[in-house]
């Protein structure tokens, strides 16, 4: 055996796995994307001319923009702020399980639990939802959350990724914050600095390496965002993201030219972010 | 013990080699629809002989027989998903005609017209279900001294005269889950069907007619002049949005009635039956048909119905397609489910309730009978923008944008 070759040898099945289960399908779907619905007449790039330029598909894109903007703030906001609040708290381990805890639940459950959140009565019936009694008990008129469009139902939809995520980004940033030596902060104390100070210009500057992987995981998550939207309202009343077009076009509507365009789409939108996070990693790694 | 498992194991190679020989029928029942059909496939087992291999398949069955279809291996019978999609098969030559094996006199025209593709019948609907139904409370709605609807004008003053008097008149819920917006084009193609007739509303089927029609926008608009209006619809138009389908008609049977009108097909009963399980069907649900708008197009009737045709012409395959055409196999498959027989000859004492075989005798009497248009269309537009279109319409977008909408999925998927 000849060592120059011998690595090959040990990267044979690992790449053979590769090839027939990421490799092989990426590519038919990109060739797949120039074809017809039934996939046996080429249509060139109609199927993202398609994409680009109808009005369900448009209304799909500006919403994952919402959700990478809105999602994205409050995870990884409120996992920092938790994160480092909590460090003084006697219960912190409790409130921390309970934060984390949605974690633990399928997107489709979460889905089906908020549906009975936000759910709607006539006025004149008992509320069965929670949200919608609390505003009935206040005095108010029940409101259709997942209905009033443009801002309502999407960010209605959004809390729910927020509510599931948000212990996520908590765990992995108090895991950081717990490394950060005491003394720095200590140290900015007795020179004069207040808390916001010592968070400013200590804490985050410790933490950014670990904020930005956590922020690219989340967006790289809210791209491919679609049980929680399937669940809900299947995208009705503007609230379409690109994942849950794809299945639609897929699986309900047999167009399988125009779910490969659109996965292809996807794919391309998320690749930058994955760059970004391995790259991130790789930096991190070589600090450690 | 070894060798009796071995027996055993030979025993059973043997059966499914003789089963075989048998009939084959894919269907996408589950649950009852198919213990009833099981029940019907047993009787015939009985009397001829022949064995019949039921394969149950669920929702993608369209997906499955149109891949067993172009692989050359399709089963020997298959419930069809709609005749628009029957006449696809044809049209590759897959089906064998049944004009011959069948004696077709037993059913309406109606029905043998909907299974006809040039000229020779392709299939034969086993029941159906009637969907221009407009249910009510007779108590409540006689005790505000008002009567069913003969004419749309008078379902109108109904509808006004009940919001005068501060009542809701229609319980009206399109929620379905992923669905959600079905039974609003089941409205819109009812009215379709009463405003522009039976000829356009092929045509519009069939995408000849662009969504931006006139006829199409008309049946829009006074579908909207009900359900669009807050004070016709209990809860308002969110309520329409939010109500669950199945929950929507319960409200009709309160102490106090929530509404007093309720426009659904023939299975809605069982819904109603389980949220006031006190309820006499006889005594207080009763139901009219959706009454006629313009007077030239009379009353014609919308509804589904279960088709079957026959891949392989074989002895066999022609036996239990007779059978499954009978009055007995019938009387089986529709007593049990409470669906309507298609087959003229079936004795109505068969029907479960009252209501059930009233709904059978308009049937027999449909001069006009349509297919479910959204059935028939384009999954894109018939289970994808027409759905949406119909929520967007109600949730107060200009009805021209949701037309356009609707005509350019169309465009793309016909």
């Amino acid at each position: 055996m000849n060592m120059g070759r011998a690595h090959w040898l040990y990267l044979a099945p690992a790449l053979l796995l590769l090839g027939v289960f990421l490799v092989y399908p990426s590519a038919e779907t990109i060739r797949l994307s120039f074809y017809g619905p039934r996939s046996d007449t080429f249509v060139g790039v109609q199927n993202y001319v398609r994409a680009f330029t109808s009005r369900p598909m448009l209304i799909a894109f500006r919403n994952n923009l919402l959700w990478l903007g809105v999602f994205t703030l409050f995870t990884v906001g409120m996992g920092l702020v938790l994160a480092v609040l909590l460090d003084r708290v006697r219960y912190e381990a409790v409130i921390k399980s309970v934060i984390f805890l949605p974690m633990a639940i399928s997107y489709v459950a979460a889905g089906v639990i908020w549906r009975f959140v936000y759910a709607f009565r006539p006025a004149v019936a008992p509320q069965i939802g929670l949200l919608n009694a609390i505003v009935v008990g206040l005095g108010g008129q029940p409101v259709g959350w997942l209905i009033q469009r443009p801002w309502v139902n999407n960010i209605a939809l959004i809390v729910v990724g927020v509510w599931v995520w948000t212990g996520f980004c908590m765990v992995i940033i108090s895991a950081a914050y717990k490394g950060i030596p005491r003394e720095m902060q200590e140290a900015a104390r007795i020179d004069g600095a207040n808390e916001w100070q010592v968070f400013r210009h200590v804490t985050i500057p410790f933490l950014k390496s670990t904020l930005a992987v956590v922020t690219t995981t989340m967006i790289v998550f809210v791209l491919k965002v679609f049980d929680i939207v399937y669940m809900m309202t299947n995208g009705a009343y503007d609230t379409d993201v690109i994942a849950n077009r794809m299945y639609n076009e897929m699986f309900q509507f047999s167009n399988y030219g125009m779910a490969s365009a659109i996965a292809v789409i996807l794919f391309l939108a998320i690749v930058p972010f994955l760059v970004l996070n391995v790259r991130r990693f790789r930096v991190q790694e070589a600090v450690r | 013990m070894m060798k009796r498992w071995l027996v055993g194991l030979l025993l059973a190679g043997l059966v499914a080699g003789l089963a075989q020989g048998a009939v084959t029928i894919m269907v996408l029942w589950s649950g009852d629809e198919l213990a009833a059909f099981q029940k019907v496939v047993d009787a015939f087992q009985a009397r001829t002989g022949i064995a019949v291999r039921v394969e149950s398949v669920g929702r993608d069955l369209p997906t499955i027989l149109a891949t067993r279809v172009a692989a050359g291996n399709p089963p020997d019978l298959a419930g069809m998903p709609n005749p628009g999609q029957m006449a696809e098969f044809v049209a590759r030559g897959a089906l064998i005609p049944v004009d011959g094996l069948v004696d077709l006199t037993q059913f309406p025209t109606a029905f043998v017209d909907l299974a006809t593709v040039g000229g020779k019948v392709y299939g034969i609907f086993i029941s159906a279900d009637l969907k221009s139904l407009v249910w009510y409370n007779p108590d409540a709605l006689y005790a505000e001294g008002l009567a069913p609807a003969t004419s749309w004008n008078e379902l109108v003053y109904i509808t006004r005269e009940l919001a005068n008097r501060g009542k809701t008149p229609w319980a009206v819920g399109f929620e379905s889950g992923a669905a959600s917006g079905w039974p609003g084009t089941d409205w819109i193609e009812d009215i379709m069907l009463r405003t522009a007739g039976p000829e356009l509303y092929d045509k519009w089927v069939a995408h000849e007619i662009p969504w931006t029609h006139p006829a199409v926008k008309r049946a829009f608009e006074l579908f909207g002049s009900i359900v669009r209006n807050n004070a016709y619809v209990y809860g308002g138009t969110t309520g329409v949005l939010s109500i669950n389908f199945g929950d929507s008609p319960a409200v009709l049977w309160d102490p106090v009635p929530g509404a007093y009108l309720h426009r659904q097909a023939t299975f809605i009963k069982s819904f109603i039956a389980g949220a006031h399980p006190q309820l006499d069907l006889d005594q207080d649900v009763g139901f009219f048909v959706f009454p006629p708008i313009d007077p030239q197009w009379g009353t014609p009737l919308l509804g589904a119905g279960d088709l079957i045709s026959a891949f392989r012409d074989t002895p066999e395959v022609r036996a239990f397609l007779q059978y499954l055409a009978s009055p007995d196999a019938q009387a089986i498959w529709c007593g049990a489910l409470g669906k309507l027989a298609t087959n003229v000859n079936v004795d109505p004492g068969i029907y479960p309730d009252r209501l059930t075989a009233q709904a059978a005798e308009i049937l027999k009497g449909a001069e006009i009978f349509r297919f479910d248009a959204s059935d028939l269309m384009p999954a894109a537009v018939g289970s994808g923008a027409f759905w949406k279109g119909v929520l967007d319409y109600v949730s107060g977008v200009p009805l021209d944008r949701v037309l356009q909408d609707i005509e350019a999925a169309a465009r793309a998927a016909y």
